[in-house]
């Protein structure tokens, strides 16, 4: 193995020491000359009539620069929602304007009715009490599926219903009906997927600056994708000129799809910064990010799935309501749709499935992608029933998964899966995935343990999830056709400097990801050159050509593809010139390791001497052009679909109810793994996050549509000694359509999670005779023992 | 109020607003960003300093109540160029996803080892039950300091 053989290895990442020494570089650390401070005056209420509202007070107190109000900003745009999704008569969904800052009526509690710009951050926040505003408290509503009943209060007066689409998938339901009224078991589950906070640690903060001799803005934001920030406020809300606003995504402090969105505070301080002549920083407290960060999740679920007598899923049928809140979020709509109803099938045969979702406005914050982003709600759903029809017909989970699994196949010689939802799978071999999971755990001794700890008064419970999602977000024209508003292809441009050395330039954004490190170990591999040579640029909108970010499990499938295009043609070009220089055809060169050889000699020119040849093109082909440097777009040609098995082993405290996670073991299929060390830290991090859903995590709004766990001394975010070492494994089925092979890792652990861990419960539960089938997320000690007692 | 601190082991003397909090003192006056701010409850640990020697979250104190103090902040805890044994194993194990909670991480488990130099996995745990990490499940990061606690 030659010493710049870099992919497959768990290189330290390089990243690293500006983040241990306090040197990382957030938007909240950035000071502009002469910035100033912004803060929001914010609806107490969740539904309310603005009569009045006072800023003369507030206007004069010290160091307040400016004030604006709705007035100000009525002739700007809302922020844009960018997916399209058609009720089922085919009429376009409900697309109630979103302000900047809301003039006459409030739709959620945070909703934002002034923003204050003063000389500093206390000076802003002391005038928030001095704005005087005359509300009129009006009905609100929160649960999607009593948001839709007749009567309920309206978010929007012209949207019937609270009703933004009505949509569904597969097969007809007809046929659905048919097949389920066939089997010889349903299994039946009522549910809730509840509500959550991403809760990136960094509180999101945005930085707008106007210069006047340029005529040029500059916004610094804590965002996943720079560029399509630029795109939606320049063309969709403020109208200026795109060439002439640079977005600077610096170091970000973790995302969770939190960060994909554009959000209206960004638009504001970049219009709010000219209207001044100032630039205006606001950063979020972290009260604001539980009330205003995009949620995830909160969908109202009947699902049923039939089995015939030998345990054959016969069909699947699901209704949910999935609340939106009271505007439409960036990618709001398609997340309980085309990330949710696609993904219905799961890892099994199931030849009939129907699923129909109902978007739903509420008086409740925007609900959009989060971690997983549709596909843990899907798998949830799945997963769930899989386990709790195992228990209702008596057969061992793992059993009836082999009975039902899709049968192996890589998408080389066997083709891709065609779904019953739209969905074509790339490759997979979901048998082999449980097999080594069940080795991991144990699983043959597991029943005899169980046994056993229940005689010495112990209660375990083991709960399994075998899971697929879509990633590697995507090829246009499908999405284009489904309804979205962009592309989602990616750039990567590889710049080999004269002395070749290599600075690559990407679209992706890493907000922890540790692009910095993989991207560079791709380029330095495929280049034969160390990686210290390798430099990964992102981030910035005028440095980077235009990019579409970091979400949905993509950067590497996407972004190192688009690279990866950019290295094939570095290569074609450094033969090229090889060829010249020691004069034989193109043909006649090879690169290997780093050198451009004449085959079957030993003649041979570096990757270094190609480069600066390329640059002094002294000695040089005469049609070629000089210098070394290509920039690609890369569109893929499917989903990437990464799968895995996740199982749980949980204790539960007969007196007290509290669920202990005793062991978890993750084993997941992501394709080829460049760097094991960063995708097994993906890995924890995600099963965290859906134990923490499982278990601990929750956003309570009340009658009123108050959130009453808005904080860290509420919210019960999962803590070191919540969980044990978790047990990872893996599996590799490369991805069939890219150069890579590789298929995405950033949302896996999130996605397999959550159901295990209910799943635990639910079969501990049984284990003691007590058959429930639901026991509602988050699993607090009090729900858990209201079951058990 | 006029304050006289030491920070990193640089004398500072200060007039600042009585309602100032350390937090804001070490980030806003004397621009050492690395320590952070996640929260408005004390309840994400982001940004925890030492001050005379412990732990402290920086959030929890007005800067006038650290006048006379000696405080360590994570721009500090390296001397000489070499990096504490703490942020080699924060690399090693990567410990660190987005980096956000590492500074306060870093200087919570220093104290931990300062005063149990041999922790076991539950005390590690148990120590870092006021530190939020979103990225890491906490998986690496308990076995950073398990490396740097063999190596100190």
């Amino acid at each position: 193995m030659s010493a710049t053989s870099y992919i497959g290895k768990s290189v330290k990442r390089v990243e690293d020491k500006r983040f241990t020494t306090g040197k990382g570089k957030y938007t909240d650390d950035i000071i502009l000359p002469g910035m100033v401070h912004g803060a929001f005056v914010r609806s107490p209420y969740a539904n309310s009539k603005i009569k009045k509202i006072d800023i003369s007070k507030a206007k004069a107190m010290p160091g307040v620069v400016a004030i604006f109000t709705g007035a100000d900003v009525t002739p700007l745009n809302g922020v844009p929602c960018g997916w399209q999704v058609n009720f089922k008569n085919g009429t376009t969904m409900k697309e109630p304007k979103h302000p900047l800052l809301v003039a006459d009526r409030t739709k959620h509690v945070g909703d934002p009715v002034a923003f204050i710009i003063a000389n500093t951050r206390e000076q802003a926040k002391d005038a928030i009490e001095a704005v005087v505003v005359e509300y009129e408290k009006l009905k609100c509503v929160t649960n999607p599926a009593e948001a839709v009943k007749p009567g309920a209060p309206l978010v929007h007066d012209d949207v019937p219903n609270n009703i933004c689409f009505d949509w569904e998938l597969g097969n007809p339901k007809s046929e659905v009906d048919e097949a389920m009224s066939k089997a010889a078991h349903v299994t039946t589950l009522d549910f809730v997927n509840q509500r959550l906070v991403p809760n990136a640690m960094e509180p999101r903060s945005y930085i707008g600056s106007y210069d006047e001799t340029s005529d040029k803005y500059t916004l610094y934001t804590s965002t996943q994708n720079p560029h399509l920030i630029r795109l939606l406020m320049c063309a969709f809300v403020l109208g200026i000129p795109e060439h002439k606003v640079r977005v600077v995504g610096p170091d970000v402090g973790g995302g969770f799809g939190s960060k994909i969105f554009h959000y209206t505070e960004e638009a504001l301080v970049t219009w709010c910064s000219k209207q001044i002549g100032k630039p205006i920083k606001w950063t979020s407290e972290r009260a604001e990010s539980f009330l205003l960060d995009a949620h995830g999740r909160d969908h109202v679920t009947k699902a049923e799935m039939g089995f015939d007598k030998d345990g054959k899923i016969l069909a699947l049928r699901v209704k949910t309501f999935a609340n939106l809140g009271a505007y439409l979020s960036t990618f709001s709509t398609c997340v309980p749709t085309y990330l949710h109803g696609t993904l219905m099938q799961g890892l099994y045969t199931t030849p009939k499935i129907n699923v129909d979702v109902t978007g739903v406005f509420t008086h409740t914050n925007v609900v959009d992608a989060y971690r997983g982003a549709g596909r843990p709600e899907a798998t949830y759903l799945l997963e769930r029933l899989l386990d709790l029809g195992a228990l209702e017909m008596g057969v061992d989970p793992a059993d009836l998964r082999f009975k039902n699994f899709i049968p192996p196949f890589d998408g080389v010689k066997q083709p891709g899966y065609q779904t019953q939802v739209a969905l074509q799978y790339d490759s997979g071999n979901y048998e082999g995935i449980l097999k080594k999971g069940l080795e991991m755990v144990g699983y043959k001794d597991f029943r005899k343990q169980q046994k056993e700890a229940a005689s010495n008064g112990k209660l375990l419970g083991i709960g399994f999830s075998t899971y697929i999602e879509a990633c590697g977000i995507a090829p246009s024209a499908v999405v284009g056709s489904l309804g979205a508003r962009a592309g989602l292809y990616e750039v990567g441009q590889v710049r080999v400097q004269p002395t070749g050395k290599v600075s690559v330039f990407t679209g992706s954004h890493s907000h922890g990801q540790g692009h910095e490190t993989t991207f560079a170990q791709v380029v330095a591999d495929k280049l034969g050159i160390p990686m210290e040579d390798v430099d990964i640029i992102h981030g910035d909108s005028d440095t980077v050509a235009f990019g579409m970010g970091t979400y949905g499990s993509r950067s590497l499938a996407v972004g190192g593809s688009a690279i990866m295009k950019s290295i094939d043609k570095i290569v074609a070009k450094g033969k090229l010139i090889a060829a010249h220089k020691l004069e034989v055809s193109g043909e006649d060169i090879e690169f290997v390791d780093g050198k451009f050889t004449v085959k079957g000699t030993s003649k041979s020119l570096t990757f270094g001497e190609i480069a600066l040849t390329a640059y002094v093109p002294h000695v040089y082909p005469a049609d070629l052009e000089p210098g070394l440097d290509f920039s690609s777009f890369y569109d893929p040609k499917n989903f990437t679909y990464p799968f895995g098995c996740h199982i749980a082993i949980v204790e539960i405290d007969k007196e007290t109810g509290k669920v202990s996670l005793k062991r978890f073991v993750a084993v997941d299929d992501v394709g080829t793994v460049i760097n094991p060390m960063i995708v097994e830290g993906q890995i924890h991090g995600g099963v965290a996050q859906g134990v923490g859903q499982a278990l601990h995590e929750g956003v309570e709004y009340d009658e009123e549509g108050q959130i009453s766990n808005g904080s860290y001394m509420d919210y019960c975010m999962p803590r070191a000694d919540d969980f044990p070492m978790f047990e990872t494994g893996s599996q590799v089925t490369p991805c069939p359509h890219n150069p890579l092979g590789v298929k995405g890792a950033g949302e896996a652990g999130c996605i397999g999670s959550t159901p295990a861990v209910v799943n635990a419960v639910v079969d501990a539960l049984w284990s003691m005779g007590k058959k429930v089938k639901d026991v509602r997320m988050p699993m607090t000690p009090e729900r858990v023992w209201n079951a058990m007692n | 109020m006029n304050i006289k601190i030491k920070v990193n082991g640089v004398e500072h003397s200060h007039d600042v607003e009585p309602r100032l909090l350390l937090s804001h003192y070490l980030r806003d006056t004397l621009r050492l960003t690395g320590t952070h701010i996640g929260c408005d409850t004390s309840g994400c640990g982001a940004c925890t300093i030492h001050v005379d020697g412990k732990a402290v979250k920086s959030c929890t104190m007005l800067a006038v109540q650290a006048s006379g103090c000696d405080i360590v902040t994570i721009e500090g805890l390296s001397s000489n160029g070499t990096l504490h044994p703490l942020q080699e194993g924060f690399n090693q194990e990567h410990g660190l996803q987005c980096g956000f909670c590492t500074p306060g991480m870093i200087m919570t488990a220093a104290d931990l080892l300062k005063n149990n130099p041999t922790p076991s996995e539950d005390e590690i745990r148990h120590a870092l039950e006021g530190n939020i990490c979103r990225c890491t499940g906490y998986h690496n990061i308990v076995k950073s300091i398990q490396y740097a606690a063999a190596k100190m």
